[in-house]
């Protein structure tokens, strides 16, 4: 094998400095390095996906998958989750045609969404709470707790950066900074209900089979 | 509190009350904290004195600028890899000094004069630091300046994020020597064996300091991972395709897949033990559900691929330097990345190996055993790929590439031994006896070698001077001859039966073999001493030692066409490239005139302090953590979200460098290596013409 590309070029007539060359294209390096990211946070959800499998069965005398998970509340809280996504969605279709006023709309009601998830995320697990379920009792309670409160934490974050998001789009309008930002947040946003759909089908629906 | 602690809390100091216990009249502890503290106080010294503070926070703290940041990334290394020497030196000298029943003891301890609780800890910080504080910063560090370089980039990716990992990075050496002198550190040993590290067998406070020292520096190195793989995709100069990287950027994108995908692991796992610790939930607790096997799992689907992390930019440095001072292209360019890819690939199938012995059964054995093996075939295509590259060439002896032939020979032993511990049946044999810690050393000793090979290689490029031969020589010698004192004996021990972490040798059969591990460490010292000469040396000769773009006269790639020291714009100019060795083809074809017809424009980014105040309040988070003061972590946490939101408003965040500026910059920076040409070391015999010098004057008409 040659080590060596084969020359295609003369030397006598190569151009050696690209005078033109003014960098790259902001957005897409920045979309790039957040889906990276998102890989990694991926990886988060797959070691706890994978820890939870081994803990399911750890209850420990305690309460069990069956005693403690309503899939049927659960779907309700899916349904909240997509219509929020589905509201970003809007939002995001209207930047596409500049519309101030139609990001900030979906926005809005991408965030009261949000907050309606967490609310019934916040009443569920007071519930728990109230049965006794606390995470200190079993290795599956600890695994459970934590791999839905993991994701309610990331839904946190998610409503924080809308916040500042609806703040830096009245303020600033259409910058570069605020677009990527908006594209960014829409990927982690349809990322939490992609991880929410996990969480349904391996934590909430497997534990009622 | 929801979990039972033992000793003083209070809501204010949450639990330093500790302190009091500790016992602070240790001679061996009060060294280290004089030796820091005279240390210190001379650096700050000279900054007052020198007037340097406005100098450091313009040109270092608050920097953006990529090499700058890697060197800073390369100096923590080697301050802690100091520090996990001195660590080294007590385990070794308790070693040999607590050899059977009649051994004395001082200092408090039975025999030896430490007493096992803290010969525990210097094990752990040794093994805990010299990966993560001392190995991996020096890596990225060394990724950090060359990458942008030899692909053609202005600059990273994300600048700003880059300094945030550096900040995060210098946070987790911090936390570390913090523990020295404030409390205790883990006792746990470096890999945090469970249960072992619940609160009710590690009561403490340093297993805690481990965690928190670990999780901040690895979420650094995420961020590390992200910024490198991003730029090496978008960053690259024209014409740059990907059959065209130079092997050093293949193989820190085979690593950073690795880091990226593999610290979050890490981060969970450290994450459950703190659940446990602090919150009383059961993941790794021994009843309750808890499931120990699950920690070492997970521990080590992140553990293994991290070896993977260190060695693939040490696999990357050879391939730089051998084919330099072969003054031969590398052999085998396509099997070198595919064996990089490979090697990232196999690299997370493997993590069981590090427990055949705790009884997964014949079939998972088998299975990892294989798997393991694997990766024998593409590391295998690498050393025959770097023989063949120095078979029949104009092989110069240079320092780095001593170190880099040394490499070479410990990847090879420690490959063959690490093919032996693959194996189910040696493995329940040698299973924790010091033979893995042989096998292991001379794994990360390969790194070692190829990183000081690389310092010295690219030295030059960052500095505009060489390093001196003569004392680089000396220490490359004295370290090979304790590499071999220390190891052969310890490998032969091993056999012997000697477990590892003994801080007690009741077998006084392997005393004299302690005691030639002893010269060993003996000539590791000297060989620092050496270092740090050749270090004064240099610095003392930097005229004379002053080099032009190619300080190596036969260098090959991108890094080398621009000029040394590099500007902070690394390239006037954006390169275009023709060639899988842009250098070596510029140079064969007498282009090296680093003047181009025209001067345009610059964008750059601003320095900015944000990185280190988050840096400052992640540091303050961490030891609040350790010591449960909760008010301060909240605080620092909050402060820290209200920075980055700060931030994200920021909207002046870079500025333009004028044409005419970089004109004047350049003429200035042509005109010194005018002056210093001369200096390069002749590449040996370049007759055939194929290697024109580097002083050939460039007539060659330029430009479009
Ligand atoms: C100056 C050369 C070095 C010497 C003499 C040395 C010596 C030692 C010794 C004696 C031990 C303890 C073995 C036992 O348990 O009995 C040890 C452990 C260890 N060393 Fe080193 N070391 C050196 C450099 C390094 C480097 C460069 C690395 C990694 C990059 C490293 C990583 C480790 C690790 C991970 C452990 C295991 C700690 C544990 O048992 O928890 N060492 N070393
Ligand atoms: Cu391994």
């Amino acid at each position: 094998m040659s080590s060596h590309s084969a020359e295609s070029v003369d030397p006598g007539k190569v151009s050696l400095w690209d005078y033109e060359h003014h960098g790259h294209d902001p957005i897409s390096t920045r979309t790039l390095g957040f889906w990276l990211y998102m890989l990694s946070d991926a990886m988060i959800f797959a070691a706890l996906f994978a820890a939870y499998g081994v803990y399911v069965r750890n209850a420990a005398g305690g309460p069990t998958e069956a005693d403690i998970i309503h899939p049927i509340y659960a779907m309700w809280e899916s349904v909240v989750v997509f219509t929020s996504v589905f509201a970003y969605g809007l939002g995001m279709a209207a930047l596409k045609k500049g519309n101030r006023a139609g990001v900030i709309n979906g926005l809005l009601a991408a965030f009261a969404l949000g907050l309606v998830f967490l609310g019934m995320e916040y009443k569920e697990f007071a519930d728990l709470i109230a049965d006794g379920a606390v995470p200190q009792r079993s290795g599956f309670l600890s695994a459970y707790w934590t791999i839905v409160l993991t994701h309610g934490l990331h839904m946190i974050f998610g409503l924080l950066w809308m916040l500042v998001m609806l703040f830096q789009v009245m303020r600033e309008g259409f910058t570069q900074n605020v677009v990527y930002r908006l594209i960014n947040l829409r990927l982690f946003w349809h990322f939490q209900a992609i991880i929410w759909v996990c969480v349904f089908t391996f934590v909430y629906l497997k534990g009622v089979l | 509190m929801l979990v039972d602690l033992q000793g003083p809390w209070n809501p204010l100091f949450g639990r330093l009350g500790l302190l009091l216990e500790v016992h602070y009249n240790n001679p061996v502890l009060f060294f280290a904290f004089e030796l820091s503290v005279v240390v210190g106080v001379i650096l700050l010294f000279w900054a007052t004195c020198a007037r340097k503070w406005g100098y450091i926070w313009r040109e270092w703290l608050t920097t953006v600028d990529h090499k700058k940041i890697g060197v800073m990334y390369i100096v923590v290394g080697l301050v802690m890899m100091f520090r996990g020497f001195f660590d080294a030196l007590m385990i070794r000298s308790q070693q040999a000094i607590a050899v059977g029943p009649d051994s004395p003891g001082v200092l408090g301890a039975a025999h030896g004069y430490l007493p096992p609780y803290h010969f525990d800890q210097v094990f752990t910080a040794h093994g805990m630091i010299m990966i993560l504080v001392a190995a991996t910063p020096i890596l990225v560090g060394m990724m950090n300046i060359i990458v942008p370089l030899q692909i053609g980039a202005r600059d990273m990716a994300y600048p700003y994020l880059n300094a945030l990992g550096l900040w995060l990075t210098v946070v987790s050496a911090a936390l570390v020597m913090i523990a020295l002198f404030i409390g205790d550190f883990s006792h746990a040993g470096w890999v945090g064996l469970a249960p072992l590290t619940e609160l009710p067998y590690s009561p403490g406070v340093g297993v805690d300091y481990w965690i928190w020292s670990i999780q901040i520096g690895s979420v650094g190195t995420t961020m590390g991972a992200i910024n490198l793989i991003a730029t090496i995709i978008k960053m690259r100069a024209p014409g740059m395709t990907w059959g065209r990287i130079p092997v050093f950027t293949w193989t820190s994108m085979a690593s950073n897949i690795i880091a990226l995908t593999s610290f979050p692991v890490l981060g969970v796992t450290l994450a459950l033990l703190t659940f446990d610790r602090y919150l009383g939930t059961h993941f790794f607790t021994v009843g309750l559900g808890g499931d120990l096997m699950m920690y070492t799992n997970l521990f080590w689907i992140w553990g293994h691929p991290e070896v993977y992390f260190v060695v693939l930019p040490a696999f990357g440095m050879l391939s730089e330097i051998i084919p330099t001072f072969s003054e031969k292209p590398l052999f085998g360019y396509v099997t070198m990345v595919i064996a990089s890819m490979a090697i990232a690939a196999v690299s997370w199938s493997v993590w069981l190996h590090h427990f055949f012995t705790m009884g997964a059964g014949p079939n998972v054995n088998a299975y990892f055993s294989i798997a393991t093996m694997l990766v024998g075939i593409p590391t295998g295509v690498k050393v025959f790929n770097w023989a063949f590259t120095m078979y029949r060439s104009r092989m110069r002896f240079d320092t780095p590439m001593l170190w880099a032939i040394g490499s070479v020979f410990l990847l090879i032993s420690g490959g063959m031994t690490g093919m032996m511990l693959a194996v189910p049946a040696i493995n329940y044999i040698v299973h924790n006896s010091v033979f893995v810690i042989a096998h292991f050393h001379n794994m990360f000793l390969l790194i070692v070698y190829a990183a000081f090979g690389a310092v010295t290689y690219w030295f030059p490029k960052v500095f505009g001077f060489t390093l001196d031969e003569r004392w680089g020589k000396r220490f490359f010698w004295f370290f090979t001859a304790g590499t071999l004192m220390v190891f052969i004996p310890m490998y032969t021990l091993g056999f012997m039966g000697m477990t590892r972490r003994l801080d007690y040798v009741s077998h006084t059969a392997w005393w004299p073999l302690l005691n030639a591990e002893m010269v060993g460490i003996g000539l590791y010292a000297i060989s620092i001493a050496c270092f740090v000469m050749q270090l004064a040396v240099s610095i003392r000769d930097r005229e004379k030692n002053a080099v032009g773009a190619d300080a190596w006269g036969t260098s090959r790639t991108l890094e080398w066409a621009t000029h040394s020291p590099v500007p902070y714009y690394n390239f006037a100019v954006t390169p275009i490239i023709h060639d899988r060795d842009e250098w070596a083809w510029r140079r064969k074809h007498g282009l090296t005139s680093l003047k181009p017809d025209r001067y345009v424009d610059i964008h750059m980014p601003k320095n900015t302090a944000v990185p280190l105040v988050l840096g400052v309040l992640s540091l303050a988070f961490g030891f609040a953590m350790v010591w449960r003061i909760w008010w301060l972590a909240a605080i620092s946490a909050i402060a820290m979200l209200l920075v980055i939101i700060y931030r994200s408003f920021d909207k002046d965040t870079d500025y333009i460098i004028p044409a005419s500026d970089v004109e004047r910059m350049e003429k200035e920076m042509l005109a010194r290596a005018e002056r210093v040409e001369g200096n390069a070391p002749a590449p040996g015999g370049a007759a055939g013409g194929a290697y024109a010098s580097p002083q050939a004057p460039s007539k060659r008409h330029q430009g479009d």
